[in-house]
């Protein structure tokens, strides 16, 4: 199963190897992680996909408030959340497919940033799903190159998560 | 407010936290904290190793219920206390460690030196420091010291750039700390606590587990009243010795891997468990699927962490111990329980801890059983890791909290001898007495020299079986008595405590051992007496790694196990 957690952390050194170093000594299985600066500089966010079963979840949250540098943990689901990925893909395109590319991008609503003689590169953003059936499709083009930011997601609640300045 | 150089607003800074003692070594980062300390009125004892000072901060700590405190210089000095760092962490003793760290401009350069000692002590610390601005010195020695000592306690690392030491600053002691992220839950939820007393008042089988929190939160006296009141047996897991009076009819002593048959057997046909301040380790619990099949269990922790991560709860309680049973005991009815209490007395009498004795050798269950008959109350017992530690915590009787001080999750050989400095150090009234096996003792016996320089009158008693025992153990009764690496040639442990200056005498026989043992405590300083006992002595009872606790050898068991072998060969 997975999970996925939005943490609010201080924005310190070190802080990602506590978070990161508690998840290889407990052997909790996480599949993606991002930090990013909030709206206040102090704290950074971090969206954590972890994976595991409910009695894992609780422990990671319980270990994870353990550290000093957690303010705060909300759990997200696919209700609440918005949630967005995103990748950069470059694709082997000659002239003769360049139209059929272009008219994929345009339907999974990305953005041509780049092109060459020979190939072309492509942003998309999206939940996950949409991501993997985009990279999908440009298989069949021949995909030279992907990189993918991992998910970031944000409670939906306007208020639920807001930080004061204490 | 007065401008203070970094070194100097550390001592004030200690001052402030009203340290009186530090345990340390210096080197060249360290310098300049060392010449503040030179005229500060804090004691500091030097050790020989660092991680002496690691070890004796915590049995500082444990034995006092106050912060430890021990200084290393960076690099070598700053790793060496790892592993004392890291046995505070998982017996959760407040211990805060200063070292000393390459100047800030030369960090991450592989200068001289130079370690990511906060790296490396991230999984052993409760947390940990590194401070690039002397700015920040005050007001992060405050945090470490609230960290250090609320909540679990824990050990926190501070780390100081020797130029942060140098350069100066505004000194002013923060009144409070600002932890948005750590807010420790103290007072029990009243609810759950209800919840708890209507469990405890109809169940039939109670027993409490009593842990290590309950000594942490002081909570011994609360934890007494409560089995008293609500006639309720009391198990205890090896931290949690000396929270509830050994002698008394309701106490089961230590449960778990070599804890007693009567214990054990409670545990599992019990219907109700009230752990506090536990953690269920598997050195406990035994076999998981199988242990309390029978008991809805309560667990009272200040640590949300601890609650169902190795055993499911039925009535979660976070909270300080002692807060929750301030509040659970006036709920709670006092109930015979006559057909429990039968059932357990019985299981008393007919498995009770026994060993064979023996005139011609020395049974080290012989000797603990009489140098309990010799100690008052005011003794405090200090154990090495493997079969003297069990050994001590099954045959020595513990009545009070803090007066067995023991490396209980981490399992540190070594752990003994420079601990029972730190408990001396913080105890100069009472009788501490290091109970050793020749293996852990060699793996620290530089510390004989500060207990010697320090007149510290620690009585260092080496159970010596020439062999490393608990594993010898294992491998006889599991490995085909193949003792790869375990058997010692040990030196002569009585010459080299007088080369250090320690008085020091042997004993080989039975008859010997009273004498000895009160020429040892009326002796007034340090003194080794070396106990030669049988290699093959053996611990028991013992519930096999992954066996259900009820599953246990037995000395009488073993014995016919052995006949039969003879006669089939």
């Amino acid at each position: 199963m997975r999970h996925i957690l939005s943490v609010t952390v201080n924005n310190q050194p070190a802080v990602l190897a506590r978070i990161s170093g508690l998840f290889s000594r407990r052997n909790f299985n996480i599949l993606s992680l991002n930090v990013g600066e909030t709206e206040l500089p102090e704290y950074s966010r971090m969206t954590i996909v972890v994976q595991g079963n409910t009695d894992t979840l609780e422990q990671v949250k319980k270990q994870l408030y353990k550290l000093i540098d957690v303010i705060k943990i909300t759990e997200l689901n696919q209700s609440n959340m918005i949630e967005r990925d995103m990748a950069i893909i470059k694709v082997n395109c000659g002239k003769n497919q360049r139209s059929q590319v272009i008219q994929a991008v345009d339907v999974f609503r990305g953005k041509v940033v780049d092109f060459s003689l020979d190939t072309i590169t492509v942003e998309i953003t999206g939940d996950e799903n949409k991501i993997n059936a985009f990279i999908e499709i440009m298989k069949d083009f021949g995909i030279k190159e992907v990189v993918r930011t991992g998910i970031v997601a944000l409670d939906r609640e306007m208020n639920n998560n807001v930080l004061t300045n204490s | 407010m007065p401008i203070h150089s970094g070194a100097r607003i550390f001592v004030e800074s200690l001052l402030r936290e009203k340290v009186e003692v530090v345990f340390g070594y210096p080197g060249g980062k360290v310098i300049p904290l060392y010449d503040e300390l030179y005229d500060a009125p804090i004691k500091h004892i030097l050790v020989r190793h660092e991680q002496g000072a690691a070890h004796a901060a915590d049995g500082y700590a444990r034995s006092t219920g106050k912060v430890g405190v021990c200084i290393a210089t960076s690099g070598p000095g700053a790793t060496n206390l790892v592993t004392g760092l890291a046995t505070a962490y998982m017996d959760s003793v407040p211990v805060v460690a200063f070292t000393g760290q390459a100047p800030t401009s030369l960090i991450g350069t592989d200068s001289f030196q130079e370690i990511d000692i906060r790296g490396i002590t991230l999984p052993v610390t409760k947390h940990n420091y590194l401070v690039t601005n002397v700015k920040d010195l005050a007001k992060t020695i405050k945090e470490a010291f609230y960290i250090a000592r609320t909540g679990r306690p824990g050990p926190v690392l501070v780390d100081l750039p020797v130029d942060v030491l140098k350069s100066h600053a505004d000194f002013m002691y923060p009144q409070s700390v600002n932890l948005p992220g750590y807010q420790p839950t103290y007072e029990g939820n009243y609810v759950q606590i209800k919840l708890a007393a209507e469990a405890i008042n109809t169940s039939e089988r109670p027993v409490i587990f009593a842990g290590g929190g309950v000594i942490n939160s002081n909570a011994s006296e609360q934890l007494t009243n409560m089995a008293i009141k609500g006639r309720i047996p009391v198990v205890t897991s090896l931290m949690g010795l000396g929270t509830f009076p050994e002698d008394h009819e309701l106490s089961l002593k230590m449960l778990g891997m070599h804890g007693t048959i009567y214990a054990n057997y409670a545990i599992s046909e019990a219907d109700l468990i009230i752990g506090i301040g536990v953690r269920f380790d598997d050195r406990v619990t035994g076999k998981l699927e199988t242990f309390a099949p029978y008991a809805k269990i309560i667990h009272i922790d200040i640590d949300p962490a601890e609650v169902n991560k190795n055993v499911k709860v039925d009535i979660p309680i976070v909270g300080n111990a002692k807060n929750v049973l301030d509040k659970l005991i006036p709920l709670i009815k006092t109930i015979e329980r006559k057909e429990w209490l039968e059932k357990i007395k019985e299981w008393k009498r007919r498995f009770p801890l026994n060993y064979e004795y023996d005139d011609n050798s020395i049974k080290p269950q012989y000797l603990i059983e009489k140098l309990d008959e010799l100690c008052d109350e005011n003794t405090v017992i200090v154990t090495e890791v493997g079969q003297n530690q069990m050994w001590a915590a099954q045959y020595f009787h513990f009545s009070k909290p803090r007066s067995f001080i023991t490396s209980g999750g981490l399992g540190t050989m070594g752990y003994g001898l420079p601990a029972s400095m730190g408990v001396q150090v913080g105890n100069p009234d009472k009788t501490v007495i290091n109970i050793s096996g020749d293996g852990s003792f060699q793996m620290n016996l530089q510390e004989l020299a500060t207990i010697s320089s320090n007149r510290l009158p620690v009585k260092i008693i080496i159970l010596n079986n020439g062999t490393l025992g608990m594993v010898r153990q294992w491998q006889e009764l599991f490995f085909d008595e193949r003792y790869s690496s375990t058997i010692l040639e040990n030196p002569d442990f009585v010459k080299l405590a007088q080369a250090y200056g320690i008085k020091s005498l042997r004993i080989d026989q039975s008859n010997d051992v009273e004498m000895a043992l009160k020429e040892v405590l009326n002796y007034n300083g340090p003194v080794l007496l070396d106990v030669i006992i049988p290699q093959d002595e053996n611990v028991f009872p013992m519930v096999p790694e992954g066996a259900s606790i009820n599953e246990m050898l037995e000395l009488k068991k073993k014995k016919r196990e052995k006949e039969k072998q003879g006669e089939v060969a």
